[in-house]
């Protein structure tokens, strides 16, 4: 598949710079990870040495856990940083911070944070390997990498899929990684929302777009349904959220109208009731916790790659 | 990068898979409790040509499976071209069997540990064992092989390369000068 394709980037930013092949390059490492965790030892030695950091600065848990897991999986050492805690309370910049713990000596700092472009400038300030875990509305590439791994695993192939995005797609980095990965594998995406969460001039990302979940749900291989986000929208919350529910929530009622063996997904947290009925959430046709198991094999990927990558451009250590 | 000398042909290779064959029944006393793992890529298609080798001599169906040693060399960044991390495919209990690991070239006895720390990972097998196509000398850690098609001397500037059907689409042993 990616056999000829070759990672040479120290960072992981987004999905938008990545070509087809570098992205199915990540696919198939995933794919060879994902067996380290079926072993009775759920442990490789490649990044033996090495040091991680997780630097959060909004609250997380599945991508934090998911990221530890994966680095600890392949022998590296981890530092968690929840910022709530650290000296950022005390007004120090996300270059100072970044600039500090890379005098650590470490060498890949995995951040999150509220302003979209963050790891990419952080990036541009260190020699470590930055790896993007979600920057404000911008993207979160791992996180579509493994909703696009979980989908290959599932239907066998991306190129030709209909893949509904259902949800908050103005407010989600979520999408937009998903929308640049899906687009660039061959996917026809549609992206279903009301009005006012819909980005002006998203079609011209190639996604075709629908104000009636009927219509997204109608023909489509998988919908992929995202969290409403409150926290970055008061006018989102209740009631609202009922609203939502009534014209935009996936019921089994709604479901039934689908493709039997329909791909539910969600990156989580679920909002039952909102986004999605408990119903769907367990159902048959739901893949969210395969989803978590395959986020550890993704991140590992990638966790591989830019260690690697960063070793052929900075010599052994990054310093 | 220019071909120095062919070493071994189809036929040579053929008879030396089956002599190691014999060999390994022999030493292991029959082929209970045997199991057989390649070390991808070439390693992967000799295993399974030894393994049907066994069953001719002793009637049994030894598992084979597949190791990537990617995640265990301490040479990533020696290599030039970036390697690419395949599956391995295991799905056997190797704990107390006679484990006959199987590689093309025995070089340096890098790949070898590796594998060898990879192996440790997944049981206990009651001994294990080396078989290789080719010895070319330069050890650089204390292994070697208890099966060897051919022992090839060969200098630091050439390069030994297998070449099988199954990936190749033919069979032999080449010397090759490199530019180094």
């Amino acid at each position: 598949m990616a056999e000829t394709a070759a990672w040479t980037r120290k960072d992981l930013l987004g999905l938008e710079d990545l070509s087809r092949q570098e992205i199915e390059l990540i696919l198939s490492t995933a794919e060879s990870f994902k067996e380290v965790s079926t072993r009775e030892i759920k442990k490789v030695p490649a990044l033996r040495g090495k040091t991680v950091v997780n630097l959060f600065y909004e609250p997380s848990t599945r991508t934090r856990v998911s990221f530890e897991v994966a680095a600890k999986r392949l022998s590296a050492d981890v530092i968690n940083i929840a910022t709530e805690t650290s000296s950022v309370r005390k007004g120090e910049t996300l270059i100072d911070t970044g600039r500090n713990i890379e005098a650590l000596k470490v060498d890949i700092v995995v951040v999150r944070h509220n302003y979209s472009g963050a790891g990419i400038m952080l990036a541009r300030h260190l020699k470590a390997s930055v790896v993007n875990a979600g920057d404000g509305w911008h993207e979160h590439p791992t996180q579509a990498l493994l909703d696009i791994f979980t989908l290959k695993e599932k239907l066998g192939k991306i190129a030709g899929l209909k893949v509904s995005i259902v949800g908050d797609i103005a407010h989600s980095r979520v999408a937009r990684s998903n929308i640049w990965g899906l687009t660039k594998l061959g996917a026809k995406v549609t992206v279903c929302a009301p009005p006012m969460l819909i980005p002006p001039a998203i079609e011209q990302t190639g996604v075709s777009v629908t104000h009636d979940i009927g219509a997204a749900l109608k023909g489509a291989d998988a919908v992929n349904v995202l969290r409403m986000q409150f926290e970055r929208d008061d006018s989102l919350a209740f009631p609202r959220q009922l609203e939502y529910f009534k014209s935009f929530g996936i019921t089994r009622e709604r479901l039934e109208k689908a493709k039997k063996d329909i791909v539910v997904m969600h990156p989580g947290p679920i909002n039952r009731g909102i986004e999605m009925s408990s119903e769907v959430a367990d159902g048959a046709n739901s893949v969210i916790l395969e989803q978590v198991t395959n986020g550890i094999a993704v991140r590992m990927a990638a966790l591989f790659l830019v260690a690697q990558a960063n070793e052929a451009i900075n010599g052994k250590a990054a310093d | 990068m220019k071909q120095k000398a062919l070493i071994m042909d189809g036929a040579a290779i053929q008879r030396a898979i089956i002599r190691i064959a014999h060999e390994i029944v022999e030493k292991n006393k029959g082929a209970q409790g045997l199991c057989l793992v390649g070390i991808r890529n070439r390693g992967v298609y000799l295993a399974a040509r030894i393994a049907a080798c066994i069953q001719k001599i002793d009637n049994i169906q030894v598992p084979a499976g597949i190791l990537d040693i990617t995640l265990y060399r301490d040479d990533l960044t020696l290599v030039n071209q970036q390697p690419v991390v395949h599956k391995t495919e295991i799905d056997f209990d190797i704990t107390d069997k006679n484990l006959v690991l199987v590689d093309d070239v025995l070089y340096t006895g890098r790949t070898i540990r590796a594998a060898l720390d990879a192996l440790m990972d997944f049981g206990r097998p009651r001994s294990m064992q080396l078989a290789v196509l080719v010895d070319r000398g330069h050890r650089e850690l204390p292994i070697r092989a208890d099966y060897v098609g051919k022992n090839i001397p060969t200098s630091k500037n050439e390069t030994v390369e297998v070449r099988l059907e199954e990936a190749d689409g033919k069979d032999e042993v080449v010397i090759v000068e490199t530019d180094g």
